[in-house]
């Protein structure tokens, strides 16, 4: 055959399918970026509108959240400080038992029941969070009562564990995921030396799946952080800052949705709050996700 | 499980009788006979997919990983059946180590990978002790030299052969008595290659050494005995001639063994 023959042969119907393809594709990846941008940008905008108004000093060292009273005060502490107990309480549920799982899943389990068990979760996952809202208010509140009596009807503590079973699914299927990527060579080492197949599991295969499973934490805590109807339902909406799991508080998230869905006027400083609350909810996530993509570059093995 | 040395002359470390290895129903093996002599290196040598490796991991129960697999006639350690009802296979594993064709160390430090098999032992070492035997396992893997000062690093980070004498020593760290190799240099540099043929010299004074190759110098230069492998017409494959290297490379029985072997040689 010559070489010639190996050229490729212009095409003009190919290469102009093939140049209408790309752009295609470059504008559906521009949308994305620039919506992406376009959200920070009002966001953005807005709460600068706030903090035109509201010192950033008072934002962060008031302890008190009064913006819809007589006497405003502007501090984020009693909404963050729900925020973060709830979100820690459902980290508390989530992590042990979302592991667990998947170390069964990816380790112990017969092929026949991991294909029926993940997709499953999959499923549980996709159970809408009002759901899981109202579960906590009518069904779990009532049954811990009868351990704590002095539990409020509305409570970060029934709220978090709820919205950590929520995260079950979440946690194991992501540490599923990294655990059965750790290549099957590791396992047989580790046999080999003479391991029980819980050595294996736990001294091999975890740690070396450990950015994935810390990166499928800190996903399951930023949604957990973003989490809305669970909190606005059955964590109660009274700002105050405290740790005490029994009383009711209120998330940023649950601030969001009452101003929300009262008639706020724009341009008010109650209608600024919404997004000063939106942004630093922002900022968490964000960091989060920094972290989160910062664990796996740092602990990510390289097999080859 | 309880081994005792019934012979304490038993010249032999394993010896497999009549073994059959099944994947499903395929039979991979075809009864295997094969006695291996201790503080020897015995080479499995034959085409490629003639069960070489089976075999191999027959002798550890490492075919018990494979959900497939299945074991008959008998594999005697210390005259006890290893297949025998009973039989911890993590208890044979320990006591007959592998290294494997890829270098595998786990992604801890040089350190931990070694001190590894004695941790879930359960050996009660000390601090001083462990460190002890980490530096002996690496200095009988001839690692220690170009890793003392690095034991905190991660085992990845060495070269492939500095990898397969760390894997070495990880399996020399639990003090087996035998230690099967399966083409531990088939994805090393000729350099490596040569280190760790070495180092089986020096390995064999105190440990019994099976070591699957598919490379014919290898078998003839680093071995004592040498089996040949083929396959029959329905692909199990069978022991085909066993005996000393010099025999089997320069006289051997079997006409299908000159073959292979002048067929290697060109
Ligand atoms: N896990 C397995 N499942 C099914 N068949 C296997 C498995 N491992 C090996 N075999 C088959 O067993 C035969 C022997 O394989 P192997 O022992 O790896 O040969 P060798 O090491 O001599 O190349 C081959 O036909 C191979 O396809
Ligand atoms: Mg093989």
């Amino acid at each position: 055959m010559a070489v010639t023959d190996l050229r490729r042969q212009p095409n003009l119907v190919q290469a102009i399918g093939e140049r209408i393809i790309q752009i295609i594709l470059l504008v559906a990846a521009s949308i994305s970026v620039l919506t992406t941008a376009g959200i920070v940008f009002s966001l953005l905008s807005e709460t600068i509108a706030f903090f035109n108004e509201v010192s950033i000093v008072e934002f962060l060292t008031e302890t008190e959240w009064t913006p819809l009273f007589a006497t405003k005060k502007f501090g984020i502490w009693p909404l963050a400080s729900a925020t973060f107990l709830t979100s820690a309480i459902a980290m508390l549920v989530a992590v042990p038992l979302g592991l667990i799982a998947a170390i069964f899943l990816s380790e112990f389990a017969s092929d026949r029941i991991r294909r029926t068990v993940k997709p499953l979760l999959e499923i549980l996952a996709g159970i809408p969070t009002v759901v899981y809202g109202y579960f906590a208010l009518t069904f779990l509140t009532p049954l811990l009562r009868g351990f704590i009596p002095e539990l409020s009807i509305f409570n970060s503590l029934s709220a978090g564990i709820v919205m950590g079973v929520m995260l079950i699914p979440f946690v194991a299927s992501l540490s599923e995921d990294a655990l059965s990527a750790v290549p099957n060579s590791l396992r047989e080492a580790a046999y080999g030396l003479g391991s029980t197949r819980f050595e294996v599991a736990t001294l091999v295969v975890t740690p070396a799946a450990i950015s994935g499973i810390v990166a499928s934490i800190v996903l399951a805590f930023s949604r957990a952080v973003g989490e809305t109807m669970i909190v606005a339902i059955a964590a109660g909406q009274n700002p105050r800052l405290t740790l005490d799991p029994t009383v009711p508080v209120m998330t940023m998230t649950s601030y969001i949705v009452q101003v929300s869905l009262g008639d706020t006027p724009y341009g008010t400083i109650e209608y600024y709050t919404l997004y000063a609350v939106g942004f630093t909810l922002f900022i968490f996530t964000f960091v989060l996700n920094i972290f989160s993509y910062w664990m796996v570059r740092k602990f990510r093995e390289v097999y080859d | 499980m309880v081994m005792h040395d019934i012979a304490r002359d038993n010249p032999n470390a394993i010896e497999a009788r009549n073994m059959s290895v099944y994947y499903g129903s395929f039979r991979a093996v075809k009864s295997v006979s094969l006695a291996i002599e201790k503080n020897r290196i015995t080479a499995l040598i034959g085409p490629s997919g003639c069960g070489k490796s089976t075999v191999l991991r027959s002798f550890n129960r490492m075919n018990d990983l494979v959900p497939s697999a299945r074991v008959e006639g008998e594999v005697l350690f210390h005259g006890e059946n290893i297949y025998a009802p009973g039989v911890d296979p993590v208890n044979v594993r320990r006591r007959i180590g592998m290294v494997f064709q890829k270098p595998n160390p786990f992604p801890k430090s040089i350190y931990e990978n070694v001190a590894y098999g004695p941790r879930i032992n359960g050996w009660k070492l000390s601090k001083r002790q462990m460190d002890e035997l980490v530096e002996r396992s690496l200095r009988g893997a001839a690692l220690w030299d170009e890793v003392k000062d690095k034991l905190n690093q991660n085992g990845l980070s060495l070269s492939g052969g500095q990898q397969q004498r760390l894997c070495i020593a990880r399996a020399l760290a639990v003090e087996p008595e035998v230690i099967l190799m399966d083409e531990p240099c088939s994805a090393l540099d000729p350099i490596s290659t040569l280190k760790i043929e070495e180092l089986m010299f020096e390995l064999r004074k105190n440990y019994t050494i099976i070591i699957v190759t598919h490379n014919m110098q290898q078998a003839s230069r680093a071995s004592d005995y040498t089996a040949f492998f083929l396959m029959d017409s329905d692909r199990a494959g069978q022991l085909i001639e066993y005996g000393p290297t010099a025999q089997i490379f320069q006289n051997p029985k079997d006409e299908r063994t000159e073959q292979y072997i002048s067929g290697r040689f060109g």
